[in-house]
């Protein structure tokens, strides 16, 4: 049995018209003991997965889908009281700014230690001693310093690996990071990475990776989805991303510059209209 | 003639700083390089690097600098002239920020041609969205009825108005999606060609400056720490480890050794 299985994931919103956008349409994969990358460009509709899985989408957006199961259990399923129980502690996530995603009037150490006491019964003693040991565990030189600072004394990098102590600190089975890297400069993207990696590989969780970078995907995770227009329109290892056969794909790979294959002109990418519905031939 | 013969943009020894006493910060310290005329040149670096600092300091957005800037041999002193606006032009980060809101884009390139003394606005402006690839049909939109690359295509020609020699590129693509950033270098180099343009361009992005520049300078806490043609940027042989780390962190994500 898989982490978690997704079935014929759906996401509308309401048109004045009285029409419906399908800002996610039909997706489906499952996520073991592994990185999954989703890569798409915006308005493709990865960040829309990402939450739909939490079922963090508002009215008058809907969700509807065959089958969510977190290990065998159904979401679909869950009250939005039991849905609590589940967000943070067993599926968490991290977002792209910790700017925006931190609360500027909590320090630090009060915001992990939230985490934890929501989730775990503990006294404020151990909850102390659990976030500090977790801001080790992200590589923050200075846990004790951190702990009393408020997030504005804080770097971005320095933010984001906050957010990750924050979000690891319940111990989740599945761990869902959109665009977890994009704010910050690529020496800390490095290291940002490796701790989530490390972090990742040592708990057994599974990683969502939700980005744009597709090299930085390439690179990190094991398995890519690419989506277009709401679909996921082709899945690879992601070592062989460069070996992929759908269009979009090779049309995204191949209008990035390249300091190792020099060109005068970069392809555009022509879009077409087809790739926003399923091949005739995958209709079951 | 003598205009053709010097460098399009040339610092020597600049130096910006903001605030005073204890509070001062000293975001360039005593940078050096140059730009030829109907060149391309590249400053890279990470956030707070100072290459921004640079393209401001040029413009004159930055007041507090020390050191010399020549634009086409002229040297530039605490205040900017009409002709220097005329010659040297910029076109910002994101797009979303640098168009008003509420003027159309024909008002956005009517008071820009006003302003710079031009006639023919009526023709102009045609040509202008001619040259940046936008039909007629965009002359009356608003920005929120643009894409993001639309805009900056919109942004571009703004810059393009009074048909400078000069363009401050500054991060011209990173609020675009791939495949967008794609077509505006393309324009970008398209327009170089055809105009005998000179660019500065400041990215954080090292395949994006090896495509679109000859040289670079690669920036760190205020300083130049190096300067390279693009070919040894490609062949990944930096003489500087700060350097050699960015290279190697542009190529994607490598596990600790």
């Amino acid at each position: 049995m898989s982490l978690l299985e997704v079935e014929n994931l759906e996401v509308t919103f309401p048109t004045r018209d009285g029409g419906l956008f399908h800002a996610v349409r039909g997706v489906s994969f499952t996520l073991g003991d592994e990185r999954l990358g989703i890569v798409g460009e915006s308005g493709s509709g990865k960040s829309m997965t990402g939450r739909a899985i939490l079922r963090l989408i508002r009215p008058p957006g809907r969700l509807t889908a065959t089958r969510i199961a977190l290990a065998g259990e159904d979401l679909l399923k869950k009250s939005e009281i039991e849905m609590r129980a589940i967000r943070g502690r067993r599926i968490s996530m991290v977002m792209q700014d910790p700017k925006f995603s931190l609360n500027p009037v909590m320090t630090v150490g009060e915001q992990i230690m939230e985490a934890y006491q929501l989730h775990a019964r503990a006294s404020s003693r151990e909850a102390r001693r659990r976030a500090l040991e977790m801001l080790n565990a992200v590589q923050i030189r200075d846990p004790e310093r951190v702990f009393r600072a408020y997030p504005h004394e804080v770097s971005g990098g320095m933010g984001q690996r906050v957010m990750i102590a924050m979000m690891l600190i319940p111990d989740p089975d599945i761990l869902i990071a959109d665009e977890p890297t994009s704010a910050l400069d690529v020496s800390v993207q490095t290291e940002v990475l490796r701790i989530m990696d490390r972090l990742v590989k040592e708990r057994g969780m599974g990683l969502i990776f939700i980005s744009h970078d597709l090299n930085l995907v390439a690179s990190f995770c094991d398995r890519v989805l690419i989506m277009y227009a709401g679909r996921v329109v082709e899945t690879l290892p992601a070592a062989r991303l460069h070996d992929a056969k759908h269009p979009y794909t090779k049309g995204l790979l191949n209008s990035l510059p390249r300091l190792d294959a020099p060109k005068d002109k970069l392809e555009v990418l022509s879009r077409d209209p087809a790739w926003a519905h399923p091949p005739p031939s995958s209709a079951p | 003639m003598t205009e053709e013969l010097q460098p399009a943009i040339k610092v020597d020894d600049l130096s910006v700083w903001f605030g005073e006493g204890t509070d001062r910060v000293d975001a360039v310290k005593n940078a050096s390089f140059e730009v030829p005329t109907g060149g391309s040149f590249g400053l890279v670096g990470e956030s707070g690097s100072g290459k921004s600092t640079i393209l401001r300091a040029i413009t004159g957005l930055a007041s507090t600098w020390t050191g010399r800037i020549e634009t086409t041999g002229r040297p530039l002193g605490p205040k900017r002239d009409k002709v220097f606006y005329r010659t040297v032009q910029m076109v910002f980060q994101d797009p979303y920020a640098s168009l008003h809101p509420r003027h159309s884009v024909d008002q956005v390139l009517d008071e820009t041609l006003r302003l710079h003394g031009i006639a023919g606005t009526n023709e102009r402006i045609p040509e202008l969205l001619d040259a940046v690839g936008l039909g007629p049909s965009f002359r009356f939109r608003y920005p929120h009825q643009l894409s993001g690359g639309q805009r900056q295509r919109v942004a571009i020609a703004r810059a393009l108005a009074p048909s400078p020699k000069i363009l401050l590129l500054d991060e011209p693509t990173s609020a675009l999606d791939v495949s967008v950033q794609a077509e505006i270098l393309n324009l970008l180099s398209d327009l170089r060609a055809k105009n005998n343009l000179s660019y500065l361009m400041v990215s954080h992005d090292l395949a994006v400056v090896g495509h679109m520049c000859e040289a670079v300078a690669v920036m760190q806490n205020g300083e130049i720490v190096e300067t390279m043609e693009i070919a040894a940027l490609r062949a990944l042989e930096a003489s500087e480890a700060y350097t050699q780390r960015l290279l190697d962190a542009s190529l994607g994500y490598r596990a600790a050794d």
